[in-house]
């Protein structure tokens, strides 16, 4: 399955395990101060669709989730 | 439930001595304990929810309504040891819930995190490159435990953490009684005090030196028990989870993964001619062998439904992390050991906010000590042995006691 997707990381939960920079180390970053997530792109690249779904999988604390990314639409839908 | 069908409920962890080492459950255990949830009782004589589908033990794990902490009354114990013999529990978070837990990892993540574990890993290969040394040295045949298995993890968790080497025995026997189910409860007690008299001397001593040197503990002991976040007894108590925690697992992976190795020539070949696929052979290898066998126990604190089952507050329940695993929704043909096959999703290193915090520095290792293994001995094989290879049959941790080897 591919297609862009919008990624969103939620620090509170996050527990430092690391798997999500393992995964897609494009995307996912830990903070030099925490260990904790860091997104270094919320829109990733459509070729990096699969590895960010499996990350979401394999994060042990569910602090990643994917949304399809919206196709960019005229203002008068909004 | 009565206690007349309570004799009638199998047994967890079940005993069996036959097993081959690679196998974490022989067939019959496994239709015993398919369930998927299963009731099952405990050498307490308690009962408890056995979990066993991969998709169940992550839900199980990651879900708020279980706890960890083994003191809460009903908590699921796999030893007949009250809680309290294991005397001071402040700083081990790995049996804390909530935000309790949170703040204890949380002083940590940053030390574990992959960028700080790929900054050491030539000192990693550099203790590998030595253990290899002293393997060659003293055979052949030598035994790949006491050479290689045991002393790499040792030395690396010594380095990070500050702690002397040369008091390995010391600590070694100690922790290994700590995860022992067949200690006795004295043993227990006293182990587990003159673990935390040693590390608290250390500790202490690294506070009190105005001069910080650069490992994790003196870390700590700056970042956080000199500003009055951390109490001293936290740090020790951290200290002895993260000693414990940072060599049996790692030396029972190596010892294990390298008899798995050996009965597969050709990969233990491909290791050395193909090295940029070591790391998905190592998440195999996690997961064909899922040392931590007796799986991880939890209390319900409210009803939760889990596959299928109801498991009511004050109900134990014990993910066990080797026959999820063993999954095959999750994994094709899962008892073939297969290192091209995506292994990521297991869950050997648990799941959930516990999921094990030093995994990048376990994989590393592991990988290291297996390429350089493989690269410097492309003969071994195991030695003759009388009898069948010692294991830990009674340790949280399964593994070998020694694994004889040629070349």
């Amino acid at each position: 399955m591919s297609g862009a997707v919008r990624v969103r990381v939620d620090r509170d939960r996050c527990c430092g395990a690391g798997n999500c920079v393992v995964t897609a180390p494009e995307v996912f970053d830990q903070d030099d101060a925490d260990g904790l997530v860091l997104l270094r792109r919320a829109e990733p690249p459509a070729d990096a669709a699969d590895r960010v779904r499996l990350a979401v999988e394999l994060c042990p604390a569910g602090a990643i989730s994917v949304a399809p990314r919206p196709v960019p639409e005229r203002s008068s839908t909004s | 439930m009565t206690v007349a069908a309570l004799t009638d409920l199998p047994l967890w962890p079940p005993i069996n001595l036959d097993r081959d080492p690679l196998v974490p459950l022989d067939a019959g255990e496994r239709r015993r304990f398919a369930g998927p949830v299963t009731r099952v009782r405990l050498p307490t004589d308690a009962t408890a929810w056995l979990v066993t589908r991969h998709a169940d033990v992550r839900q199980m794990l990651r879900h708020p309504g279980f706890s960890a902490d083994l003191t809460r009354p009903g908590f699921p114990l796999l030893r007949r040891i009250p809680p309290g013999a294991f005397g001071d529990r402040r700083g081990g978070f790995i049996r804390m819930d909530g935000v309790e837990h949170t703040r204890l990892r949380r002083m940590l993540t940053a030390e574990f995190m992959i960028r700080n574990v790929r900054r050491i890993e030539p000192l990693i290969r550099q203790t590998v490159d030595r253990a290899l040394d002293g393997l060659h040295a003293a055979g052949p045949p030598a035994d790949l435990v006491t050479h290689v298995a045991l002393p790499v993890p040792s030395m690396v968790i010594c380095h990070l953490l500050g702690v002397p080497y040369a008091d390995h025995d010391f600590f070694q026997e100690r922790s290994r009684t700590l995860i022992d189910r067949d200690a006795p409860p004295e043993r227990v007690q006293r182990h587990v005090r003159e673990l935390r008299d040693y590390l608290h001397r250390l500790v202490e001593a690294k506070v009190a030196t105005g001069e910080r040197a650069d490992d994790l503990l003196s870390r700590l002991a700056r970042d956080r028990v000199d500003t009055g976040e951390l109490a001293l007894d936290e740090l020790v108590g951290m200290a002895v989870l993260l000693l414990i925690a940072g060599h049996e697992t790692t030396a029972n992976m190596i010892g294990l993964s390298t008899l798995l190795l050996l009965r597969h020539p050709a990969r233990y070949a491909a290791l050395r001619d193909d090295t940029g696929h070591a790391e998905g052979l190592v998440d195999e290898l996690l997961r064909y062998l899922s040392i931590v066998r007796t799986g991880l126990p939890r209390l319900a604190t409210e009803d939760v439904e889990i596959g299928g089952r109801l498991i009511r507050a004050g109900e134990g329940a014990i993910a066990v992390l080797s026959l999820a695993n063993r999954d095959r929704t999750a994994f094709d043909r899962p008892d073939e050991f297969d290192p091209y096959r995506a292994a990521q999703q297991h869950v050997a290193f648990g799941f959930g906010v516990h999921q094990c915090i030093g995994q990048p520095l376990a994989r590393a290792e592991l990988r290291i000590a297996l390429v350089e293994l493989a690269r410097r001995f492309p003969r071994l094989r195991p030695a003759a042995t009388a009898g069948r290879l010692p294991t830990r049959d009674s340790s949280v941790v399964y593994g070998l006691d020694a694994l004889p080897v040629t070349w």
